[in-house]
């Protein structure tokens, strides 16, 4: 079971308290009436499903009900980072590691 | 019978308290302190059981976790019954009952034996897909007199009598085991302050030094194993579990520790207290100093009762006073081994051989035998053992130096007992629970953990360090190491002296040669849980089977209650060699949690019957239940189904409900339905985006349906939107879409457009929500509502007044579900019954009938109301719907779901579209989810055209009445479709309107 930090919250909370909603900063298209079929049903329904790291959306349901960002490694279950909605990803090889890490526990 | 084989002296027992227990039927005795197994063995139990394949006797050969044989049934009652219990882990207590799990048909009637023998050709590895998966339909013969003869225990047939509890913990470290390595590292992290939990599975903390020889700081470990537990009962941040197993090591350090509170004490737990507790621990840093488990050794039948292990064989006469027999055959591979030997000639009895596989082993130990005068024969092995129902002799001959082959004529030596030891495994299950794969280390000839993503430390034996200065160095060590991750200052502690003699090098030896070739020789057991054989292990890689994660599945070899923790490594190795292949290339298989089997109740805790899962009552419900109501799940709600009357079938309850509800007045308890309080400047753009229709222009005071789509434009939820004030909204959900679509608003404002100034919450259990529906409706609130102009042009249909209603505030909705007339009152929920009554009171001579979810359903559907959910299916836009109306195009904002709608496939003229259904036969209910066909004669498989969504007897119209999906519904009005049963018989339908009753809308205008 995760042990999750929320970025609104500044806490680490047992994953009971969130859920994940997918795969992250997916932008939805500016205009989507100007979208191919095929640009709208990539934006509807393709993602990536890497072995590794992946930067994925949560939700801290059963809290402040934000949505968030983490950076996951798929294959260790390791949370590198969480990071607000709008920001970016730091940690984008799975040789990252943030020095915060160690600190924030 | 008496405690033939209990020792005059010695032990950890204590012989002051005799306890009685039963074992299949008998009484025995034994003292507290014994487990059930070292209790039987000193009543000179042999057979404790019978194999799952072979049903062969088998007996105890561990005295820990790793027990294959004795896995008992535990339970004085229905209610008690406990399955797999290992004998070995449980203790005794006075009036305990306990039975084997096999043995089916009995311990001392040899059927199953017997048909071992003779069907031995009939059960080879992968006998499940070979023999018994033809003829298919005799499976289900076989498997009944399969799982009945392979002996799994069984479930209690009644609820558990017992509590059980979880806790949540945090601490900075966790220790799992409380060997000499485990009590270190705790002793040294808890010197430094850091808060520590110590689990040990065992009863009495200590581990191996419950039963060593060695000496620390010149005596028995029992001086230093005390004072140490003293100092740690001392910290108040220090937690010592015993009777604790941690079984799961999962993700992000957290461990769950089964710890079982009260099962030595009695059949039951004191009243009041939980029987077991699974701590579910959040550790900053894991000590894993879980040990090792030593391996048997494998020759001709190493199953017979008497083949131990040599350490379990030392457990027994220096922890429980138990000498398993009389003549003792000691092989082993390495020098610890021959501690066994010394600890049973110090039980007085006689050592018939210490039979060293190697060639010329020499050292302190070598010294020891024969200093003591024992016979030492070397470059040996037992390449069989010889007896019936237990051992009686063991056959020697001399192998060659790497244990390839036999070298010499062979020699039988009377025994009734035959320990062996191969050597130790690391018992790396833990670590390998969260995805390490551990590593082969040839120097201690065994795996140790590999690399981890987790915060853990290992120490002692699962590391490979086996010496007991070893374990006590590794542990402080780890201990401290430990602490200070976890932010505590460093505090040395110093390792205490150790007398132990030196080991010389171990043989890696898994399977000891026969005079015959493996296929052909007696059979040589690998796992004794499952049966599996060297022979069958070989026959599986010659299959083709060369995945060692193959080999496990094909031959079931590890899949037993025990996770093959003795037979793994060998079974590996006897692959390895059969392929030609080193152990590191051959692998190994990983273990899952749980370490040892965990009761339901454990996992379970308190979340059964009441607070398994919430269940949400409405203000209303307590005159639901005096009313008679039967009740509906809807999600988490319970809702009135239908309200019988004495002596009514459903269906004439719900004929009455219907009729009241068109001719009088009827009443629903609709409180349960989402309500979503929106506000904010941007609240009214934000609905036009995430509804298929407009808000731009709706007024305060005014009410709209509305239609919510996902991206892909199918439909997923809808409802009535209010307008409350310019900036203010209050949107109804389904009842049980109410959380996801408040999540589903969340989501978009919060990433794609939190521009948009708008704040959602949930208001659903605020109000108390009651539908009056029927003519007779607005002069029934008239009565208990004088503020709120009731005529017909001043509060309009889909309009919405603030007043009070009974002299309780509300917010009446004109709106309908049902096409009549009807107001939907809201009152603050703790109002909600108030209001009910009041409305009981003013309605009886209107005759307002309650009505349940059903007649709702009814209602709707004549008028051809879909239910999200229901009528779709997520692959059902609003155009298939035939609701156009409610999809606005020319909005500025392209809404969720408009460009989904636009999709090649979504734009089709022959999707399937839903249209109501009249049967021939107007008596005929067609049953919801019947596939229409063109043609019921068609071959099949039949061309479907589309499924009945909702169906009922509509007692308004005479009639049965259904909608459906159908194939280009909407341009074959009038065609007539096919619904095949299952019972043959085909209904008859015709294509209709689904709008059944009142189709201009007139009823709800007046």
């Amino acid at each position: 079971m995760f042990y999750i930090h929320c970025p609104y919250c500044c806490e680490y909370r047992e994953e009971e308290e969130f859920h994940a909603k997918g795969q992250a900063h997916i932008a939805r298209p500016a205009d989507p009436d100007q979208c191919s079929d095929e640009e709208w049903g990539t934006y509807l329904y393709f993602r990536k499903n890497p072995r590794g790291l992946h930067h994925e959306i949560w939700v801290h349901a059963i809290g402040c009900r934000k949505f968030f960002n983490v950076t996951r490694d798929t294959q260790t279950y390791e949370i590198k980072e969480t990071y607000k909605m709008g920001e970016q990803p730091k940690v984008t090889s799975v040789s990252d590691t943030l020095e915060t890490e160690e600190a924030a526990q | 019978m008496t405690q033939i084989n209990r020792l005059s002296s010695g032990g950890r027992i204590d012989r002051e308290t005799p306890i009685r227990f039963v074992f299949n039927g008998r009484h025995y005795g034994g003292y507290r302190g014994d487990t059930l197994a070292s209790a039987l063995l000193a009543n000179g139990v042999k057979v404790v059981g019978r194999s799952f394949k072979y049903g062969r006797p088998r007996g105890i050969v561990a005295a820990g976790a790793e027990e294959p044989n004795a896995i008992f049934q535990l339970g004085a009652e229905e209610s008690t019954q406990v399955p797999n219990v290992r004998a070995t882990q449980q203790e005794i207590f006075e009036g305990l009952v306990s039975r084997p799990t096999s043995g089916w048909p009995g311990l001392g009637f040899d059927l199953m034996g017997a048909a071992g023998k003779l069907f031995g050709r009939m059960l080879p590895p992968g006998f499940y897909y070979k023999t018994f998966m033809f003829p298919q339909s005799f499976w289900e013969v076989y498997e009944k007199y399969i799982r009945k003869a392979a002996g799994l225990g069984r479930s209690p047939r009644v609820p558990d009598a017992d509590i059980y509890d979880h806790l949540n913990q945090h601490t900075d470290v966790l220790v799992v085991g409380a060997g000499p390595a485990g009590l270190s590292a705790a002793l040294a992290a808890a010197r430094t302050g850091a808060r520590v939990i110590l689990a040990d599975e065992q009863a009495e903390p200590g581990g191996s030094l419950l039963y060593s020889r060695d000496l620390i700081d010149g005596e028995a470990p029992d001086r230093w194993l005390h004072n140490t537990l003293t100092e740690l009962a001392g910290y108040e941040h220090v937690q010592v579990l015993t009777r604790a197993t941690v079984n799961g090591y999962h993700d992000h350090n957290f461990l769950t520790i089964h710890e079982r509170r009260s099962d030595h004490l009695s059949d039951r737990a004191p009243e009041g207290q939980a029987r077991q507790r699974m701590h579910r621990v959040r550790a900053h840093w894991v000590v894993l100093a879980t040990g090792a488990h030593e391996r048997p050794l494998v020759f001709g039948h190493n199953d017979l009762p008497g083949c131990m292990l040599a350490s379990a064989v030392s457990t027994y006469i220096r922890q429980y006073g138990v000498v398993p027999g009389r003549r003792l055959v000691l092989m082993t591979t390495n020098d610890y081994g021959y501690r066994t030997a010394f600890d049973w000639q110090d039980s007085g009895h006689e050592v018939v051989a210490v039979v060293d596989t190697r060639q010329n082993p020499e050292g302190p130990y070598q010294e020891e035998a024969r200093a003591r005068g024992l016979t030492l024969m070397r470059g040996c092995a037992v390449i069989e053992a010889k007896g019936g129902q237990q051992v009686t002799g063991a056959v020697i001959a001399p192998i060659d130096a790497d244990g390839g082959r036999v070298t010499g004529a062979t020699r039988v030596l009377a025994c009734d007992t035959l320990a062996s030891s191969g050597g130790w495994s690391p018992a790396v299950h833990l670590s390998c629970h969260t995805g390490s794969r551990p590593v082969w280390r040839d120097d201690i000839i065994g795996f140790v953990p590999g690399e981890t993503v987790q915060r853990q430390l290992v120490a002692g034996a699962v590391d490979g360090t086996y010496s007991l200065a070893g374990c006590l160095r590794e542990g402080l060590r780890a201990g401290v190491e430990a602490a200070v991750k976890a932010g505590y200052p460093s505090v040395p502690t110093a390792a205490p002296k150790v007398n132990e003699l030196t080991e010389g090098e171990a043989m890696a030896l898994f399977c000891v040669p026969h005079l015959k070739r493996t296929s052909r020789a007696p059979k040589q057991f690998v796992d004794f849980q499952t049966d599996v054989t060297a022979a069958a292990i070989e026959l599986a890689t010659r299959e083709g089977f060369e995945s060692i994660e193959h080999v496990k599945r094909y031959t079931a070899m590890g899949f037993g209650t025990d996770q093959g923790k003795l037979g793994n490594i060998n079974g590996m190795a006897i692959a390895a060699r059969s392929m030609n292949k080193t152990i590191p290339e051959t692998g190994t298989t990983v273990f899952r949690p749980n370490y040892t089997p965990v009761t339901f109740g454990a996992i379970a805790g308190r979340h059964c019957d009441e607070l398994f899962d919430p269940k949400r009552y409405t203000a209303m419900h307590p005159w639901h239940v005096e009313h008679g109501a039967k009740f509906e799940d809807v999600g988490q709600w319970k809702r009135p189904w239908y309200y019988p009357k004495p002596g009514e079938t459903m269906q004439q309850a719900l004929d009455r409900e219907c009729r009241a509800t068109r001719e009088s007045i009827g009443i629903l308890d609709a409180s349960t339905l989402g309500k979503i309080d929106i506000q904010g400047k941007d609240a009214r753009e934000f609905l036009g985006r995430v509804y298929t229709n407009a808000w731009a222009k709706l007024a305060v005071g005014k009410c709209r349906y509305g239609l919510m789509c996902g991206e892909d434009g199918m439909v997923f939820d809808d409802g009535v939107t209010s307008c409350l004030g310019e900036q203010h909204f209050l949107m109804t959900t389904t009842s049980g879409g109410a959380a996801r679509v408040l999540e589903w608003l969340e989501f978009y404002h919060q990433t794609e457009w939190p521009e948009l100034e708008v704040y959602f919450n949930t208001v659903t259990d605020h109000w108390a929500t009651m539908s009056i529906a029927g003519p007779n409706s607005r002069k029934l609130l008239a009565e208990l509502c004088d503020d709120i102009d009731l005529d017909r042009d001043a509060f309009r249909f889909m309009d919405w007044r603030q007043g009070t209603v009974a002299g309780v505030p509300a917010r009446v909705f004109r709106i309908s579900f049902t096409g009549e007339l009807s107001f939907e009152i809201n009152v603050q929920a703790n109002y909600g019954l108030y209001v009910w009554e009041k409305l009981f009171e003013h309605g009886a001579k209107y005759n307002l009938t309650p009505y349940g979810t059903e007649t709702m359903h009814i209602l709707r559907a004549e008028k051809g109301f879909i239910i999200a959910g229901q009528d779709t299916d997520g692959a059902v836009h609003p155009y298939d719907l035939g609701m156009s109306w409610a999809v606005k195009e020319d909005k500025p904002f392209s809404f969720i779901g408009k460009r989904g709608m636009k999709r090649a496939d979504c734009v089709r003229e022959d999707r399937k579209q839903l249209v109501g259904l009249k049967t021939r036969n107007p008596k005929v209910v067609l049953p919801e989810g019947a596939q229409a066909v063109n043609d019921p004669n068609q071959p099949k498989p039949m061309t479907m055209l589309g499924h009945v969504t909702s169906s009922y007897y509509s007692a308004n119209l005479g009639r049965s009445i259904a909608m459906g999906l159908i194939r280009d519904g909407f341009n074959r009005m009038g065609d007539t479709v096919y619904y095949p049963q299952t019972d043959g018989s085909v209904i008859e339908a015709e294509i209709c309107s689904p709008i059944f009753l009142d189709p201009k809308g007139e009823r709800q205008n007046v």
